[in-house]
């Protein structure tokens, strides 16, 4: 990163973004989604049998096969994300309150969907800001989760402008704590962050298959599962069914406007992003970099245990083992890919989330597995990491400045 | 700048001496803190008189051998006292460089102290124990193996769970299809190789942060896995794909008649055989001979090794894709030699505990071995936890090799060494 000027600090927060935006090259963020995309449907055509049999007709059969394929395939995809423009049309016309929600559904799911990603993305975003690679997101969000849903279900007799916030701020803190742990381990005895985070996730699955088991089971379940949350501590619903969308979006849209205040508006964010950009300069500058490690650590971990928390209060309304579905994981190549910026973060966020809920109805109408966002996910994260990739393919002219998406400190901190 | 320097070199020495004596302490404290814990939580808890019967003879063996009785009590408070006595003499004089070693063995013997109250009052089959250990060790060891390759030349791996995946993938098809187990284990090995080659070319020559290229791998690496794996692997149409068949036992003549030994070590399909033979191989390679060398060098300070006119990326290339045959081998281990057919992630973190197994082992193979046992270990025993005579959780038993990883991240029993360039991509000048 270059050093701040001055009058850079009274910039809003869309020229920053816009700056850091197009530093990075929109070509190559554009090129990057639509390669793996084109790959992505190569991969369905050539895992396609008809494919093959067209092929046996005749090259150009077989050509056109292959690329109906692809077609359908992410046509089915987008559909199941936005919703069918047919059905959403008839349902308008025909008045039917419930066909009318039905046929939008697909694109609320999606945004259901996009919620978790947003804190999860801040969380990781957040830590790269510190030069602090948090993989740990996807077991912060299982002690975001556990906490959450206990102050769900444990404490009664509070009116829902009370619990909602205690048991979101429950999460949150679940999630601060198994941050807390790598960040001060980082602070005090350079323990690799990449390590600790990874050895908590896993800790954090053994506990809550415990939990889920032992102390906080339903004991009216065969089954481990944590008892159902209050009403009070639902995060309330804006539509009738079958529409789960909920105000969660709003709470992780307000987050990220305040993820970028603190980054980018206050002093204390940019003595963070100091530590991230140089480690060393900004300890001559009198930053303490062991607290402030240990700060966004914290911070990290409240994000992503606000998912947790999210998903719970808002879809879930219980806990059930297994439920989290790598969200955490995602959310390091959703991070990089809104290069580490709360808008980027929001809107790489909508992209993978819209993916993920086109992806389910793809499975069922087209028979294509939902792993195939996976695959899309590794190769814009590979192409977006390696832009030198992009400019060999596409024959772009390399730009003069460093294009690291990210500075990281020192394998051994 | 002359003077600096001596006071950096003085203030080092005085501060490494300061650092020994603390670690001196430590240890000590831990092999006390080991004896008291015996002594007040599970002499302190064991009915006066009761016995621990151990069975001598897992499942299927050859060889007979007579249970273990013994009175609880005694033998627990026997092995505290040894502790006690261990633990006295490294406050006071210290083994020195001995160290570790004594640690490991104090492990052995707290680990037996537990066992031993555990089973207090009922028995347990400790050779079956034991038995299920040195299997459960083989992806753990194989695939902090895989780390240690591309690490030791400072490529940092944390796709191993990918690769592993991979090779266990491709290893699946190739092998029902050829009919050849073979031909299943050759393919998932340069399945593996590939996937140290994308790692290589991503971390080596675009020289993206390396966490980064392995989070790809390892993306990459599940959503492939499983897309195919639910296209065609589980369709009834393609099962044919999905039949590779498992190695059989293989039960070393005269060796596997040892009593209690020879069925826990030696009765076992090729690749408990491959690992401990690779372990001694990869000692002996890393730290006899020229590849060797050149290998740790380029990991250590590249710069300097390339100034000798050693090819640094020539080195790293060659060693991340051994290191991905390796993961590629461990994977293969999941479906030749473990359950006969590929499951979609059915490596369930195995590679990350090879990761942490690796640093456990300080990133030497005898020691990575060591882990991968001391973590296999936990993993029988969770398995069984339930039969035991205490209540224990069979998720905190899995917790341990964790835990414990972050203790020794933590540098609580002392600093590891870690290659001075790992995670430093190498920029000629």
């Amino acid at each position: 990163m270059s050093p701040e000027k001055p009058q850079e600090l009274k910039k809003n927060g869309l020229a920053i973004f816009w700056e850091e935006f197009s530093r990075s090259n929109f070509t190559v963020i554009f090129l990057a989604i639509f390669t793996g995309i084109f790959l992505g449907g190569v991969l369905v055509a050539a895992t396609t049998p008809e494919v093959y049999d067209a092929f046996k007709v005749s090259f150009f059969s077989g050509i056109g096969k292959a690329f109906t394929t692809a077609i359908n395939t992410y046509g089915a995809l987008i559909t199941g994300a936005i919703g069918n423009p047919q059905k959403i049309q008839a349902a308008f016309a025909s008045g039917d309150a419930l066909l009318i929600r039905r046929a939008i559904n697909p694109f609320f799911e999606s945004l259901v969907q996009t919620t978790p990603y947003i804190f999860a993305g801040l969380s990781v975003a957040l830590g790269f800001r510190v030069g602090l690679f948090n993989i740990g997101a996807e077991g912060q969000i299982y002690i975001g989760a556990l906490t959450g849903v206990w102050a769900g279900y444990a404490i009664p007799g509070l009116p829902p402008i009370i619990h909602i916030p205690v048991a979101m701020l429950c999460g949150a803190l679940g999630g601060a704590l198994w941050g807390f742990v790598p960040g001060l381990l980082k602070a005090k005895t350079g323990a690799h962050e990449v390590i600790t985070t990874i050895m908590m996730n896993y800790i954090a699955f053994r506990l809550s298959d415990w939990l889920l088991k032992g102390p906080m089971a339903d004991p009216n379940e065969v089954t481990p599962k944590t008892p159902w949350i209050l009403p009070s501590a639902e995060l309330p619903q804006l539509f009738e069914a079958p529409i789960r969308f909920h105000i969660g979006f709003f709470i992780a849209l307000l987050v990220a406007f305040l993820v970028y205040l603190l980054l980018f508006k206050t002093t204390w964010g940019m003595e963070l992003r100091m530590v991230g950009s140089n480690t060393n300069a900004a300890q001559y500058a009198g930053i303490n970099v062991t607290s402030r490690t240990v700060i966004a650590m914290v911070l990290a971990g409240g994000l992503a245990g606000l998912a947790g928390a999210n998903e719970v209060l808002g879809i879930n309304h219980r806990l059930i083992p297994a439920f989290s579905s790598g969200y955490g994981f995602d959310s390091i190549a959703l991070a990089l890919l809104g290069k580490s910026h709360p808008l980027g973060v929001v809107l790489s966020a909508l992209l993978f989330g819209f993916l993920r809920n086109g992806a389910r109805s793809m499975q069922l109408t087209v028979g294509v597995p939902t792993d195939i966002v996976s695959i899309l996910q590794a190769l814009i994260l590979a192409f977006i990491a390696a832009p030198a990739i992009i400019r060999t393919i596409y024959r772009l002219k390399t730009p003069n400045q460093n294009e690291d998406i990210v500075s990281l400190r020192s394998w051994k901190g | 700048m002359t003077i600096s320097i001596d006071t950096t070199h003085a203030a080092t020495s005085k501060g490494m001496r300061a650092r020994e004596r603390r670690r001196r302490l430590i240890m000590g404290g831990i092999f006390l803190g080991a004896a008291l814990f015996i002594w007040f939580v599970f002499v302190a808890n064991i009915t006066p008189g009761a016995v621990t019967r151990f069975l001598m003879n897992p499942g299927g063996a050859s060889t007979e051998t007579a249970d273990w009785v013994f009175s609880s009590g005694f033998a627990l408070n026997a092995i505290a006292g040894v502790l006690a006595l261990l633990g006295v003499f490294q406050v006071v004089r210290g083994f020195g460089k001995l160290t570790n070693g004594i640690l490991a063995a104090v492990a052995i013997l707290f680990l037996f102290g537990f066992l031993t109250w555990a089973t207090s009052g009922g028995q347990t089959n400790l050779a079956g124990l034991l038995r299920v250990m040195v299997v459960r060790a083989v992806p753990l060891t194989l695939g902090a193996l895989s780390g240690i390759l591309c690490e030791r030349s400072g490529v940092v791996n944390i796709g191993i769970e990918g690769m592993m995946l991979t090779g266990a993938f491709v290893s699946t098809v190739f092998a029902s299809l050829s009919d050849n187990l073979w031909i299943g284990m050759l393919s998932g090995i340069i399945a593996g190789g590939v996937m140290g080659l994308i790692h290589a070319v991503l971390s080596i020559k675009y020289k993206i942060n390396q966490i980064i290229s392995g989070t790809v791998i390892n993306i990459f690496a599940t959503g492939i896995t499983s897309y195919l794996s639910s296209k065609f692997l589980q369709k009834t149409a393609y099962q044919f794909l999905n039949e590779p068949g498992m190695f059989p036992q293989v039960e070393i003549p005269i060796l596997s008649k040892i009593p209690f030994i020879g069925p826990i070590l030696f009765h076992h399909n090729i690749y408990v055989y491959a690992m401990i033979i690779l372990v001694f191989f990869l000692t002996f390679m890393l730290f006899k001979t020229r590849w060797g060398l050149r290998v740790r060098a380029v990991g250590e300070h590249p710069k300097a090794a390339d100034t000798l006119g050693i090819n640094v990326f020539k080195t790293r290339y060659m060693a991340v894709i051994l290191g991905g045959m390796m993961a590629g081998f461990a994977g293969t281990y999941f479906t030749l030699g473990s359950s006969g057919r590929f499951d979609e992630v059915m490596t369930a973190g195995r590679g990350f505990i090879g990761l942490a197994a690796m640093i456990f082992g300080n990133y030497n193979p005898i020691g990575s071995m060591g882990a991968g046992l001391l973590f296999g270990f936990f993993d029988s025993l969770s398995v069984k936890a339930s039969l035991l005579q205490v209540p224990l959780p069979s998720e905190f038993l899995g917790m341990v090799p964790y835990l414990a990883t972050i203790i020794v991240l933590a540098g609580v029993v002392g600093k590891g060494h870690i290659p001075a360039a790992d995670g430093e991509p190498y920029e000629k000048e």
